[in-house]
């Protein structure tokens, strides 16, 4: 009975999701192989030839290997920015969820406001020019770090209200300062969520086009999502390279993705409260 | 590498004058490395590796280096960002006519005007990129023409003739459609593509009023008052109640127009001729058989085309190195240069550049449309001639060409739209 | 870890408590987030109000006073892009709020192949919108689309998902709801996870059902994540243009056009100050609905 039931709803899951979520990633996926010509007609149709090679070394070549310049630059961007973000949002979220006082709705309205006002391009370039600090990578990593704080700081801060004010009581009493506090007993609990914050963030830090169109503009400089740019155009569009190249810059986040999944998982035993 | 980041450094730093002193020996002895912003069309950034592939094996001491940026509006906002923040590179493609006065030229450009290979330029163009008497950039590729793009076999097949007129088009259009073709293709899922029809009849209305171009401008000739100019709307919403659209007109895109033309599915496709290296590329077999008309007006007398001019090469005052960057401008507007460009992506229309013929072997589409040019039936397209083009019309023209709203209001409304550009940019008298 | 000694605590007075969260929870920790915050983002977004009390072509800028807002308010399908926006945020936030929990809780549930279905459901997230955008515009078609001829199979005639008037904007939102949906279900996962095994361990014992487990245990306790999910669902719903714009441009005609939409064509034809004075109007019918929104959320979270 309950065999009947744990696969019957396994397999009207996993029958609904492939439909909802499959059918238009294989779309995806044809449309990469196919040649110039099929791909131009734009329909849902099995390839006429194969073209994978063919199509990854040019989407590889173009534009002198852009790509790999890209993915170098995307990397360093993604991962600078993403460590910087969790332990500073982290620690704002806690701050914020612990210490309630006067001040308080003042910050949330701020920290709404990160989602609620797109940032101004002109004056941003103009301030980081006099900090020295535009065109350059890590002036980058400093803009999504500010662009993506509110949402990673609202989501500590909720996240962080389910963990027991006793445990840092406990942990003063043992005569932690906060920094120990903070790192030794209330981080670790965050697992989950800070596994969440890492996938969500290295997603939209890796697949954001606007910042470094504009922040970090220089042939040298590109990044993933400008790769795209190789193959459509306002009148002329290569699909079948656009494709690929899609997939080619889907896969590294997918790979942080399945590696963090795990991470959620092993967190449901570690990270649950005992007693 | 060094010297190029020094260089780039100091000009940041508004100390102009000390980078030019820097790079001018450079020129002379060692390499000097210039930056290029190019769109991403795939024809645009053939162009420029053609060019700088040519300008390069003449002159080994300079290399050029293309930077891509995306088109239309985004593309507009990172060229005005950039030059805004005196971070542009150190020659660029823009557009000409009227948005390349929102790039404030005379304060951002450095003049072309007294440079001796500006009398290579054909007036033509050099109306389209000046200001104040200054003129500021050199054509990038061919002129083009808005009307019709034809299956010529259809035509021959049911014996009709280019018309001049058009009632003889709507007449052709009933021909084909009783035999069983789609008479007009149209793809408002890309809403640009259902501009043509108003934008490509302004030979038709500078014919009925000549200073139609002036008064816009000054506030004076509106689209819902001016019969002429209204036609356009009317003849785009006459093609929907005849129902000789295709009946998915709202869901398909361009390259879809391109491919239902190629393959005989439909006879005319309201277009500017800058989708030929398009049809090239995809339908080797097919392009001979597609031919090009200019959008048909009331009188066969009066029959002319529409001209889109193309795009501008400029240098920024910003630039890290005038002297080099203007040789280089010189060698686009040169023979030599417009040759590299004929070579990279085959001759599509007129190349504006003196002594710079066409081979004999061009497609037939380009082949119709030369014509037009070499007995002087042309006209530029409104935007070349008045700073003012209201963002909306390709929105209102999908509301027509589909039948949601009726040609006198869309005029009213395109009015009220054009009346908030005019307000932004602001012009006098508005 | 401490937790055994944690009954041994008086309670302490008042005024020891205040000390203590000063010294536990010192505020100079907020200082080095605050500051990139602050200067990178606040700085310049406050001082970009100032343009849009001017016209701005980025070269120049001419004090025009409240101007661009009369024009603003003057934009011929602002209403109906008001409306829109508002319908979008509440489909597009209740779907996700709705369905993310769903897949949440059968996605921490015992199934076979759950990390291929949990990779499955996240990976719309991963595509860029250019991607999204193109692939749903096809599977969309009237006619030749592959929802339409599935649906032609069992004998119903498809909609014009995108070209259909009153339709484009809900197709629009069910896409957004498709790529969305991964990142609120990611979120409850991590609320699920983080709930106690204890409580449910015990609740089995006291012979509860699952629906009643659902119902009494993961509802309540996975609140945080939830209300995390709708706010920011929701004012990313109010907020959305890119899916629009890549979809339908606010069309067909004007149909589909949301106050994002509109503003960020404002940007695109280079009115730069009515595009500021349009990111203020935005900005405050926002701070309207979600402040409130937040405020109550917060309340709830605190107080459990």
């Amino acid at each position: 009975m309950s065999w009947v039931k744990k696969y019957g709803l396994s397999a009207a899951a996993i029958a609904i999701s492939l439909v909802v979520f499959v059918v238009p990633f294989i779309f995806i996926i044809f449309m990469a192989v196919k040649d110039q010509q099929q791909s131009a007609q734009m329909d849902f149709s099995w390839p006429t030839s194969f073209h994978v090679v063919e199509n990854f070394v040019q989407v590889i070549q173009a534009r002198d290997f852009m790509l790999i310049t890209a993915y170098i630059n995307s990397t360093v961007i993604t991962v600078t920015s993403v460590a910087l973000l969790v332990v500073l949002s982290a620690l704002v979220g806690f701050v914020l969820q612990r210490r309630v006082t006067w001040w308080t709705p003042w910050v949330d309205f701020f920290i709404l406001a990160g989602l609620m006002m797109p940032p101004a391009v002109v004056p941003t370039i103009t301030l980081m020019q006099q900090l020295g600090i535009f065109k350059t990578i890590h002036g980058l990593v400093l803009i999504e770090v500010a662009y993506n704080m509110s949402f990673s700081v609202i989501l500590f801060r909720n996240f962080i209200a389910t963990i027991p004010r006793e445990l840092d009581e406990a942990a003063i009493i043992d005569g932690a300062r906060p920094l120990s506090l903070f790192f030794r007993v209330i981080l670790p609990m965050l697992k989950p969520v800070t596994v969440t914050v890492i996938v969500v963030q290295t997603v939209a830090i890796f697949n954001d086009f606007v910042n470094p169109l504009y922040y970090l503009p220089g042939r040298e400089n590109a990044t993933v999502q400008l790769t795209l740019y190789n193959f459509q155009s306002q009148f002329v569009t290569e699909y079948n390279l656009l494709f690929m190249n899609i997939l080619l810059i889907t896969i590294p986040p997918l790979v942080v993705f399945l590696f963090f999944n795990r991470q959620i998982v092993a967190g449901m035993s570690a990270g649950a409260i005992k007693g | 590498m060094m010297l190029k980041k020094l260089n780039a450094t100091l000009a940041m730093g508004g100390a102009t004058a000390l980078a030019l002193s820097l790079a001018a020996p450079a020129y002379a002895q060692d390499q000097v490395e210039l930056t290029w912003l190019v769109d991403n069309g795939p024809s645009t950034v053939d162009i420029a590796e053609a060019l700088v592939a040519a300008y390069e094996e003449k002159n080994p001491n300079v290399s050029i280096e293309l930077e891509i940026r995306p088109g239309g509006g985004e593309g507009d906002n990172i060229v005005k960002t950039r030059l805004a923040t005196g971070e542009m590179t150190d020659i660029f493609v823009y557009n000409s006519g009227s948005l390349l006065q929102a790039i404030a030229p005379q304060q951002t450009l450095m003049p072309l005007t007294d440079q001796p290979f500006m009398d290579n330029v054909q007036e033509a163009f050099q109306s389209v990129v000046s200001t104040d008497g200054e003129v500021f950039g050199v054509p990038y590729g061919a002129a083009q023409g808005g009307g019709i793009l034809y299956n010529s076999a259809i035509y021959e097949e049911l014996g009709l003739e280019v018309p001049q007129t058009w009632d003889a088009f709507m007449e052709n259009n009933s021909a084909i459609d009783e035999a069983g073709y789609i008479p007009v293709i149209q793809t408002f899922r890309e809403s640009w593509t259902s501009q043509i029809f108003v934008l490509a009849d302004f030979y038709n209305v500078l014919q009925a009023e000549p200073d139609f171009a002036e008064r816009y401008t000054n506030n004076e000739a509106k689209y819902a008052t001016s019969e002429a100019a209204q036609k356009g709307f009317e003849r785009l919403a006459a093609i929907h109640e005849a129902g000789y659209t295709n009946e998915d007109f709202n869901a398909l895109g361009y390259q879809e127009g391109l491919e239902m033309l190629a393959n005989k599915e439909g006879a005319h496709y309201p277009m500017i001729t800058f989708a030929i290296p398009s049809l090239e590329t995809n339908y080797p077999d097919q392009v001979d058989d597609i031919g090009f008309f200019a959008l048909p007006g009331d009188d066969a007398d009066s029959n002319g085309l529409t001209t889109w001019m193309p795009a501008g090469v400029y240098v920024p005052q910003t630039t890290s190195n005038p002297e080099v960057a203007m040789d280089f401008l010189g060698f686009i507007a040169s023979v030599e240069g417009c040759e590299a460009m004929i070579d990279a992506v085959g001759a599509n229309g007129p190349y504006l550049i003196e002594g710079c013929g066409l081979p004999d072997d061009v497609v037939p589409a380009v082949r119709d449309m030369l014509p037009y040019f070499e007995e002087g039936r042309v006209e530029p397209a409104l935007e070349f001639l008045s700073p003012i083009k209201g963002p909306a019309l390709e929105q209102i023209t999908v509301e027509v060409g589909s039948g949601f709203r009726d040609p006198a209001s869309a005029a009213e409304l395109y009015d009220q739209d054009v009346r908030k550009q005019a307000q932004q940019l602001g012009l006098e008298g508005w | 870890m401490a937790v055994a000694t944690a009954g041994a605590v008086n309670a302490p007075k008042k005024s020891r408590v205040k000390d203590r969260q000063a010294s536990m929870y010192p505020i100079w920790l907020l200082y080095p987030a605050a500051a990139i915050y602050g200067i990178l983002f606040l700085l310049p977004t406050i001082t970009s109000l100032y343009y849009s009390l001017t016209r701005w072509t980025l070269f120049n800028s001419e004090f025009i006073g409240f101007d661009n807002f009369i024009q603003f308010f003057q934009e011929p399908f602002l209403y109906q892009a008001l409306i829109n926006t508002v319908i979008f945020a509440f489909v597009t936030s209740g779907l996700k709020v709705v369905l993310g929990l769903a897949l949440a809780v059968l996605l921490t549930s015992p199934l076979i192949a759950r990390d291929f279905l949990r990779s499955v459901v996240f990976f719309p997230v991963l595509v860029s919108t250019v991607g999204v955008g193109i692939t749903f515009t096809i599977l969309m078609h009237p006619t030749e689309g592959v929802i339409n001829e599935t649906l032609a199979m069992i004998g119903i005639d498809g909609p014009g998902w995108l070209v259909d008037r009153n339709l484009a904007l809900y197709s629009v939102a069910l896409v957004d709801v498709w790529r969305g949906v991964g990142l609120a279900t990611v979120i409850y996962i991590a609320g699920i996870v983080s709930i106690p095994a204890d409580y449910y361990e015990a609740s089995r014992i006291d012979g509860a059902t699952r629906w009643q487990q659902f119902r009494h245990i993961t509802l309540p306790l996975v609140r945080p994540a939830m209300f995390t999910v709708i706010i920011l669902s929701f004012i990313g719903g109010l907020r959305l243009f890119d899916l629009i714009w890549t979809m339908t441009k606010g069309g067909p005609g004007f149909s589909s056009d949301v106050m994002a939409s509109v503003v960020y064509k404002q940007y695109q034809s280079g009115f730069y100050g009515l595009s500021t004075a349009g990111n203020v109007v935005l900005f405050v019918l926002i701070a309207v609905l979600a402040v409130p929104l937040n405020m109550f959320l917060n309340r709830k979270v605190v107080t459990r």
